[in-house]
């Protein structure tokens, strides 16, 4: 699918041109679809690029895009469900139904998997369909038998599975090689031997779901499986038709809040709060007026949502009037029924793991940061930052051993990167006098240092100087935190250079 | 800190409130301190006043221009008494932040929200601050609303500040080395007490304020001070 898609996307491409779509894996880039030239060169998927290269050296790549190909087949997973309801994605490139009780809808079950065959290469794939009475079973018959179009009927399903070599079950390859090297190539000869010497040595087998036994059980209907079929998406929405046009927008309100209120039962019963609503009003000349409202928590209340419009309805231009109105959630979210307290409502706002995702939510995650503290002197590393993202311990971490080990004062900002500063005159080894910083003279009354902080040398280049710290306080009274980086005639470069690293109090 | 604010001369100091309670506030509200860029008395301010008791987390949202103003806030440079969890947040703009800061505060175990915005974007205007001092109220979180370049303009804020850097005390051990900080804090506005000027010195270890006097000379600032 993904390299007919590419296709689909590169019409003047040469065929006979043996060509790869490639991914980025854990050891280096592999191949993700190959076409049907570089399949002959010997190239096959999984197989790292390398390795293809060097038995198919005229091999041409593009990398894949498996984030679009799941998109895709999730699209398409839907799209099949004219032919039933329950259908679901299996792995990156399947399609599962489950149609028992519809192939009478298409005049029966050859007449639907032609159907489908002649659907799949209208919208440009080439399917392998099989039908079977099981899961397993079908999976096997199109993944690995004969021709595009298989089926096979309860009574029949033993014998042609028996034919189909061992990987069809939907093994793990470690799993399939084991069995393998024990000689049974073939789902027949599995079947046929005593299944507790088996199950003895794959009791502790890492994946139970590919455990071939539990597999072979499934295929041949022993064990139930059913197929898990996409959640079908609720849209929330409630609509309103009036008889007469509504030129006056005052009456637009009581009809707002009636879909308001049927809206919030509608969530009620799902346990969902209301985070952003579209109110829509269809004029009779066929335009859309709408108005669109957030609000900061998820919310039930009609009349708070009515609130919330009421401002805004003003704007609506009714022309020659409205005649359907509708207000959808565009954006909804888990809210639990909410008892009250027996007295007052005690505890009002948001717990901080709300708040944690209100700010993702609007900002992103990459704003937000709970510095933690890690162990290493040099400022800039001594905090790292944790996003929160595993749950909220991280925020209630104790200070860090090394922070109390400090004893030297820190400054309470620290800028990002350090700035320079022209020092015009310093003592030698010692503070700085007088520097510029922001193109500021400042002179300096006290100083206090050096603290010496060496680089980190298990880390770091060879290259790298130390700095010499000083807590130094001008004239006003600012405090700063420089530093020399490097002292002279340390054989690292020039003289050394002057920081702002960070302010104090 | 306030509560602490016992060591002042009262002769010296002619603004000064008759009584302590009156520079206490009532309770946690939202305050609008005016600084420098450059200059983090401002933040030491801010923190001096928010209480050591409980461990709710700090947040501190900074609009990202305030980040080259001032540079980012640093955990390990907290007063020890106030160690806890920082919950830091960039924003790209001051809507943002100001959004940030309203969501913040209805969270009640934080222990204090600090927001930085650098000069007068659009989006700070009355309605804005009166909401986060509204929401601080309501929920009870000391708000503090940092402004670096900024233009005392219409604020909801019930106290206004001007914060600055003072040179410190003397050093307990080293006389050549910087003090306690001392503050300048010019209240110039405020809803619930007389506007005034002080000059104090932060004594980190006790999380406690020392008055000294705004023009005194420093021979006899060393002579009363714990410090001399």
């Amino acid at each position: 699918m993904a390299m007919e898609r590419w296709r689909k996307a590169h019409l003047d491409t040469d065929d006979a041109q043996p060509f790869a779509l490639v991914n980025e894996g854990p050891h280096g880039v592999i191949l993700g679809a190959v076409n049907d030239a570089a399949r002959d060169g010997g190239a096959k998927p999984s197989q790292r690029l390398t390795d293809a290269r060097a038995i198919c050296p005229s091999l041409a790549i593009d990398f894949g895009d498996q984030a679009g190909d799941a998109r895709q087949l999730t699209r398409l997973a839907r799209w099949a469900q004219r032919w039933s309801p329950w259908s679901a994605v299996d792995g990156v490139d399947g399609l599962l139904l489950d149609t028992t009780g519809s192939d009478h809808c298409f005049g029966g079950e050859a007449a639907m998997l032609e159907d489908m065959r002649t659907s799949f290469g209208a919208l440009g794939f080439t399917a392998r369909i099989a039908a079977a009475p099981t899961i397993g079973a079908a999976w096997a018959l199109a993944h690995y038998g004969k021709g595009n179009l298989a089926s096979t009927e309860p009574s029949t399903l033993k014998r042609i599975l028996a034919q189909l070599p061992i990987e069809s079950l939907r093994i793990d390859d470690k799993a399939a090689l084991l069995l393998r090297r024990l000689g049974l190539k073939t789902i027949g000869s599995l079947a046929d031997i005593p299944t507790t010497a088996l199950a003895r040595r794959f009791r502790k087998h890492g994946n139970q779901l590919a455990n071939p036994l539990q597999r072979l059980q499934q295929a041949l209907g022993n064990t139930p499986e059913v197929v898990e079929p996409l959640a079908p998406k609720t849209i929330y929405r409630a609509t309103q038709r009036v008889v007469e046009p509504v030129q006056y927008v005052a009456i637009v309100e009581p009809i707002l809040a009636d879909l308001a209120s049927r809206l919030c039962s509608d969530l009620e019963s799902a346990q969902r709060g209301l985070r952003r609503v579209r109110f829509e009003a269809f004029r009779v000349d066929g335009h859309i007026a709408q108005l669109q409202v957030e609000t900061a928590a998820p919310v039930r209340a009609p009349d708070h949502i009515v609130r919330l419009f009421t401002e805004k309805l003003e704007r609506l231009d009714a022309g020659f009037g409205f005649d359907t109105f509708a207000l959808t959630a565009l954006w909804h979210e888990a809210m639990d029924a909410h008892q009250k307290g027996l007295e007052e409502d005690e505890v009002e706002g948001i717990t901080l793991p709300h708040l944690l995702d209100r700010l993702r939510a609007r900002l992103g995650h990459g704003s937000i940061a709970l510095p933690t503290p890690y162990a290493s002197h040099i400022p800039e590393r001594s905090l790292v930052r944790s996003s929160g993202q595993d749950g909220i311990p991280s925020l209630s971490c104790a200070p860090s051993p090394t922070q109390a080990a400090t004893t030297q004062e820190r400054p309470i900002r620290l800028f990002d990167y350090p700035e320079p500063v022209t020092v015009i005159y310093a003592t030698p080894d010692g503070p700085p006098r007088r520097f510029r910083w922001r193109r500021r003279l400042h002179d300096v009354a006290k100083a206090q240092g050096p603290e010496r902080i060496a680089p980190e040398w298990w880390r770091e280049k060879s290259t790298v100087r130390l700095r010499d710290y000083y807590k130094v306080e001008d004239q006003a009274g600012r405090r700063f935190w420089m530093y020399r980086n490097g002292v002279i005639d340390d054989g690292r470069g020039a003289p050394p250079d002057w920081f702002m690293h960070g302010l104090f109090a | 800190m306030v509560e602490t604010l016992c060591r002042f001369r009262a002769a010296s100091l002619p603004t000064l409130p008759r009584s302590l309670n009156a520079f206490k506030p009532a309770a946690p509200t939202l305050q609008e301190l005016f600084a420098a860029p450059g200059d983090a008395a401002v933040s030491g301010w801010a923190l001096a006043q928010i209480k050591p008791q409980g461990d709710g987390p700090l947040y501190w949202v900074q609009e990202a221009r305030t980040l080259r103003d001032m540079g980012r806030v640093f955990a390990h440079g907290l007063p020890p008494v106030l160690r806890r969890p920082i919950l830091h947040v960039v924003t790209r703009n001051a809507k943002d932040a100001l959004w940030a800061m309203e969501e913040g505060l209805k969270c009640s175990s934080l222990s204090g929200v600090i927001g930085e915005l650098h000069g007068d974007p659009q989006a700070l205007d009355f309605t804005a601050t009166r909401r986060l001092a509204v929401a601080a109220e309501r929920y009870g979180v000391p708000a503090f609303l940092v402004r670096t370049n900024g233009q005392a303009d219409l604020s909801g804020a019930r106290r206004r500040w001007r914060v600055e850097s003072r040179p410190s005390l003397p050093h307990l051990y080293d006389p050549k080395a910087p003090g306690p900080s001392v503050w300048s804090l010019d209240l110039f506005r405020a809803r619930d007490m007389q506007p005034g000027q002080w000059d104090a010195a932060y004594d980190r270890a006790a999380h406690h304020l020392n008055l000294v006097p705004a023009n005194g000379d420093g021979a006899v600032a060393q002579s009363t001070s714990r410090y001399g």
